[in-house]
């Protein structure tokens, strides 16, 4: 009798009870690698910007290696968050009908920031000059 | 079947090192996903154009606003060296108790330092 009742394609595929393996744990070590520059690079840029009115802020988004770093951070900051709080509500929201509720609420959150955040950088970076 | 022992179960532990430091991680990451909503509505007011950046930034300039960003500051240093720790973890490296407790210590006192150092520079710059 097999002890296991796990299937040997189940076994070889190695995807687990969430059918997804290590995919979670991957892109979120992935994202978290890619944030360290990313996030110190926003953090000195913004340091380094005299003022933070409109013109500045304008100026700074167009040129063209900062647009593409910000959006990179944009990006790899919300994967990195949806990944870290989805972990947080399968940890403590209990209830199965509110955990997907949360959860899905989340995940829609999260690819409305990004949304809004990669159109925002597109408009000033290559839209008609204010 | 609903009576099953639910993970994490943190009523049950003594505060240690290990604990403090994760829910510390946790928390702070979730401060600074409220952070990054607050990236996102700056960054939407500057494709909005300059009145409604005017607007934004009054409200983003705000007392409440500022200690947003002192927190945010905190979070940030914070999550950046735990994350770190984590990482260095990931390898397979100092995962013996009192490794784990060194490099908590290690953490909390570079993150500590590199808050005061981002806050000074933040104060010097937008007080």
């Amino acid at each position: 009798m097999n002890a296991n009742l796990r299937s040997p394609l189940g076994r070889v595929l190695g995807l687990g009870a969430a059918h997804d393996g290590v995919g979670h744990w991957w892109l979120q070590r992935l994202s978290a690698l890619a944030l360290i520059p990313l996030s110190v690079w926003f953090v000195v840029s913004l340091l380094s910007l005299p003022v933070l009115d409109h013109a500045t802020a304008v100026a700074w988004m167009r040129q063209g290696s900062s647009a593409l770093l910000l959006a990179l951070f944009l990006l790899c900051a919300v994967w990195h968050s949806q990944l870290g709080l989805r972990v947080i509500v399968e940890d403590y929201v209990h209830g199965k009908g509110t955990r997907t509720v949360t959860l899905v609420a989340l995940t829609f959150a999260h690819v409305l920031l990004a949304a809004a955040g990669l159109f925002a950088i597109l408009k000033v970076a290559i839209g008609a000059p204010a | 079947m609903s009576n099953r022992p639910l993970s994490p179960h943190l009523s049950v532990y003594a505060f240690g090192y290990t604990m403090t430091t994760s829910i510390l991680n946790r928390f702070t990451g979730v401060g600074l996903s409220v952070g990054l909503v607050l990236l996102v509505y700056w960054l939407t007011a500057v494709a909005a154009g300059p009145i409604h950046y005017a607007r934004a930034s009054r409200c983003l300039s705000s007392l409440p606003a500022r200690l947003l960003y002192a927190a945010l500051v905190v979070a940030f240093c914070y999550h950046l060296v735990a994350g770190v720790r984590h990482l260095v973890w990931d390898t397979g490296r100092g995962m013996e108790r009192p490794q784990a407790r060194r490099s908590a210590w290690i953490m909390g006192i570079v993150s500590v330092a590199l808050m005061l150092l981002l806050g000074a520079l933040l104060w010097g710059k937008w007080s």
